[in-house]
């Protein structure tokens, strides 16, 4: 009746899973039962989770990546504790299989579940924002790509619950993966919660791809899209072509699991370094696709704070582009070790190099941006400048390890744990903070507290230093990644320093949790009530904090690069333009479709995960109703009336006139 | 030449004991130095152009429309291109000169090592000598050892810190390694891949013995202990991890070509065929 699935599936006789399961369960009832005692569903399922809205998914995905970044790093603060005591005699407190099921959840939940929902999340708010347009191209897609990235949240949260996560690392290579040597539900958890949220991730691409490519506003030619918008359709054009791969790759593995194929097993023909070259073809642009939305970002806020326009804005696009080309170029820089001939090896060592020219020359165009301006060391510029200089130490050692003879001796060590987590938290994390507290204001209408941000800001910074500085030295000492137990009293301090670091790195997330907390408690003070608290520069600064639904009253008109500082020069100079013609707006219907496909997903997925066929079968005609009666429906938009329109934008209007222009009032 | 002085002697890479790990070490030395000949002149350039025009300071000259320079976006391009022609020099040349599959250039003939990863422990077959040991790979120093790898079981990566290149060992594939020894010690070595639940207590040791020792180990160990065969390999194979070191006075012929092979060893000559485990592609 319920396949591999009893009651030994609960972790009753392993304390930390248990414990850890149980916290989270009560936790995650308490939410649900102060929503249902409070009487907020209604309001829930009408306005957030049916919702279409570019802004509002843009929001919630941020906020499914706050949740799990808080899950991994409980998963890294474990790692760091355990390996503080586990040398010589002293064992620690996790045995290897819970300690492998860590690290293996770690680096899935923190690249899937953290930075891409983030980094998702933060372009599908952006981007239409700052084309000047009203929504994506597919509005009820972009919901159902929400939901099955929530969906595979769920799948790999259930594991510590049900059963176990895989312990193969985060990518799961064969034939360790592989039944012969993975048998429990472990491996189908990572494969089947991934392969839901790798649909969810390529449908937003195709989305974003669409919308960047198909709908911009009047006079918004390529050349004069925001820097964030080129990133995002370089980031998106990665997804589009990466994603397949992941999704094909993952496939194969699973009809080995299940069905018995030999793509990469031992046996019969099979090779698992088919495997990690393919991973690999999705694995490195996936890196890209983390991180230039983040180069976006920095773009912005530097551009932003120091009063100026970004500098060479046309070199930008061509460093971006070439990145999204070479990113796909380079994948075998993974395995050096692998045995591939010296030919191989040097040139795939070379291509991922050039990827250093046109990174070093946005590193450099940061740089003349800040020359010459008036540089505002608002929270945001300090997360830029921050990672400036920690990007450029883990670029560096990123192109130390391309050498492959420095690579044979590097390779799998904890320089390269030290070196990923330095472009990864320097580079993309540090880019989402930047971006979420930048664009804060215009989502909810008032600003992030400032002095909770800097604190927050600075324990991260000394953090990721104390923490991942000793992992470069103990890796250079000969420490491999992924050991549960060591005997060299020589990494011992160092190990213990890194704990350090990510103690404080706790601390900054607590800032930031209190940080959300206190400002949403004084909001009133915090309050943007222009719409443009930055003095920005793109055109989603010309809305007002929130923007209503229709983003804008009327499309606008784009004249030149940096289009809203353009309208608010001319408008400093000759007054406001004479009020638009308002017409009535059509908009998209909020749906439940994206909901309820997720829902039948998960059923699938974790039917599929326990072998429970029926359930299976159920899930998939539940899915396939869905989109029938999707399919099916006849009114997909309702209009808002002129007048409605009329009357918020004229409130905007005044805004600007009277309380915007008079703060400026810089002469002309 | 630069920050090794913390590291050197604590058995790290930066601590190299034979011709490829030294090479290697210096590779990696020298690719940092150019690097950061460019990168902390960037780093302190950025804090520097931060801090002079910050809104403060009303000395700095604001320029609020420069945004474009031919001549500087000439040099920015021009930096990393140059230093990128530089390191992808180095890395070109030095993929060549320490391919690990390449012979290293020696007057003696190299020593032939199997090596065969197993959950969790290392099988070293020495097929001149007729002899294998586990958990510890004992070689004369200051001559060249040539090895071939595979894998019994998942991946597993082969890497002595103190001597270089580290390879991986891969079920039905053979990978082929040179390393030499040339100061005399024992080096601890691993696997740098994980590969389950034994995987950090698969550690093994390196020693380096003068010829004279080596030859005499190798014949203490023909003398005495069990053989390698059939059966004994099956009970080597089983899962097991922390293994202390052993010999075997003799092994199976054929056991590293069939186990590269993904095939259970063929029996003893004379024995009946052994039932492979798995159809030849």
């Amino acid at each position: 009746m319920f396949g591999k699935l009893t009651w030994d599936a609960i972790p009753f006789n392993e304390p930390i899973p248990l414990i850890s399961a149980l916290a989270v369960v009560l936790l995650v009832g308490a939410v649900l039962g102060w929503i249902t005692v409070k009487g907020h569903w209604p309001y829930l399922w009408r306005e957030w989770i049916t919702s279409v809205d570019h802004k509002r998914i843009g929001v919630m995905y941020c906020l499914l990546g706050f949740l799990m970044l808080l899950r991994g790093f409980a998963d890294a603060i474990m790692m760091r504790s355990h390996l503080a005591l586990a040398h010589g005699a002293g064992q620690g407190y996790l045995p290897p299989d819970h300690y492998d099921q860590i690290f293996s959840a770690h680096g899935t939940i923190m690249i899937f579940f953290t930075a891409m929902p983030f980094v998702v999340g933060l372009m599908n708010f952006v981007v239409p924002l700052q084309l000047g347009i009203r929504d994506v191209a597919f509005p009820t897609f972009n919901s159902v790509s929400l939901w099955l990235t929530a969906s595979g949240v769920l799948l790999i949260n259930a594991s510590l619950v049900i059963g176990n996560f895989a312990r193969t690392g985060w990518l799961a290579y064969p034939p360790l993966s592989e039944l012969k040597f993975s048998p429990d539900v472990g491996v189908d958890y990572y494969l089947w919660a991934l392969q839901i949220a790798g649909i969810g991730t390529l449908l937003a691409g195709i989305n974003l791809v669409t919308t960047i490519l198909k709908m911009r506003a009047p006079g918004m030619g390529y050349t004069r899209m925001p820097v964030f918008c080129w990133t995002a359709l370089a980031a998106n054009l990665l997804i589009v072509a990466a994603f397949p791969v992941l999704t094909a790759t993952f496939a194969m593995l699973l009809l080995d699991r299940y069905l018995g194929f030999h793509f990469f097993t031992n046996e019969a023909g099979g090779n698992a370094m088919m495997y990690v070259n393919l991973i690999w073809i999705w694995g490195h642009p996936e890196v890209y696709i983390l991180a230039l939305p983040a180069f976006g970002v920095f773009s912005e806020v530097v551009s932003t704070f120091s009063g100026k326009p970004l500098f060479g804005y046309r070199s930008m696009i061509l460093a971006t582009m070439a990145i999204c080309i070479l990113s796909f170029m380079v994948w075998l820089h993974h395995f050096f070790t692998m045995g591939a001939g010296a030919d191989v090896n040097a040139f795939f060592g070379f291509a991922t190099m050039i990827i250093a020219v046109p990174t070093g020359v946005k590193v450099y165009n940061w740089l003349f941006t800040m020359y010459g301006g008036r540089v505002r060391f608002e929270t945001p510029m300090l997360w830029a400048i921050g990672f400036m200089v920690t990007f450029v130490i883990g670029g560096m050692t990123g192109v130390l390890m391309a050498v492959p003879p420095a690579d044979f001796v590097l390779h799998n060590s904890l320089f390269l744990v030290a070196h990923f987590h330095n472009v990864v938290i320097g580079g993309t994390l540090f880019g989402i903070f930047a971006g979420y507290t930048f664009w804060f204001p215009k989502a909810f209408g008032f600003r992030l507290h400032e002095g909770w941000g800097k604190a927050a800001f600075w324990c991260w910074l000394v953090g990721f230093y104390l923490a991942f500085m000793p992992l470069y030295v103990v890796g250079l000492m000969g420490m491999t990644r992924r050991m549960q137990h060591y005997d060299n009293p020589a990494w011992v301090a160092w190990l213990q320093l890194a704990m350090v670091g990510a103690g404080v790195i706790l601390c900054g997330i607590l800032c930031q949790v209190v940080q959300l907390v206190v400002s949403i408690r004084r909001r009133e003070a915090l309050r943007d009530v222009t719409g443009d608290p930055w003095d920005g520069r793109s055109l989603e600064w010309s809305t007002p904090s929130p923007p209503p639904l229709f983003n804008y009253a009327v499309m606008p008109n784009v004249e030149g690069e940096e289009a809203y500082w353009g309208i608010k020069q001319r408008a400093l100079r000759d007054g406001l333009a004479p009020e638009p013609r308002y017409a009535a707006i059509e908009m998209p219907r909020n749906s439940p479709t994206g909901f309820v496909t997720a829902f039948f997903s998960t059923v699938t997925g974790f039917a599929l995960i326990w072998h429970i066929w029926w359930m299976v079968i159920a899930g998939l005609l539940g899915a396939f109703a869905t989109f029938v009666w999707f399919a099916w429906r006849d009114e997909d938009e309702f209009e808002i009336p002129a007048d409605e329109v009329a009357r918020i934008d004229r409130e905007r209007r005044r805004v600007r006139q009277d309380v915007l222009l008079p703060s400026l009032g810089r002469p002309a | 030449m630069l920050a090794s002085w913390p590291l050197g002697g604590c058995g790290g890479v930066l601590d190299p004991q034979g011709p490829v790990g030294a090479a290697e070490k210096l590779i990696l030395l020298n690719s940092l130095g150019i690097m950061l000949a460019i990168v902390v002149p960037t780093i302190l350039a950025t804090l520097g152009v931060a801090w002079w025009f910050r809104a403060s300071n009303r000395r700095a000259v604001y320029r609020p429309d420069w945004e474009y320079s031919g001549r500087i976006e000439l040099v920015v391009w021009a930096i990393p291109a140059m230093t990128v022609l530089l390191l992808g020099g180095i890395g070109w040349a030095g993929s060549h000169l320490l391919d690990p599959a390449k012979a290293l250039a020696s007057s003696a003939a190299p020593l032939e090592v199997d090596v065969v990863a197993l959950d969790w422990k290392w099988l070293f077959i020495y097929p001149e000598q007729g002899v294998a040991s586990v958990n510890r790979l004992v070689a004369p120093v200051g001559r060249p050892i040539s090895l071939r790898l595979t894998s019994a079981t998942v991946m597993d990566s082969f890497f002595v810190p103190q001597l270089g290149t580290q390879i991986y060992a891969m079920p039905g594939m053979t990978t082929r390694l040179n390393l030499q020894a040339d100061r005399l010690g024992r080096f601890p070595g691993l696997s740098a891949m994980f590969s389950g639940d034994g995987f950090s207590r698969m550690s093994f040791v390196f020693d380096a013995l003068p010829d004279a020792q080596f030859q005499a180990w190798a014949a203490a160990a023909k003398a005495q202990g069990p053989a390698l065969d059939a059966a004994g390999y099956q009970a080597l194979a089983r899962p097991s991890q922390g293994v202390a070191p052993t010999t075997y006075s003799a092994v199976a012929p054929g056991l590293f070509d069939a186990l590269a092979r993904t095939q259970t060893p063929p029996p003893p000559a004379g024995a009946a065929v052994a039932m492979p485990t798995a159809m030849e592609p």
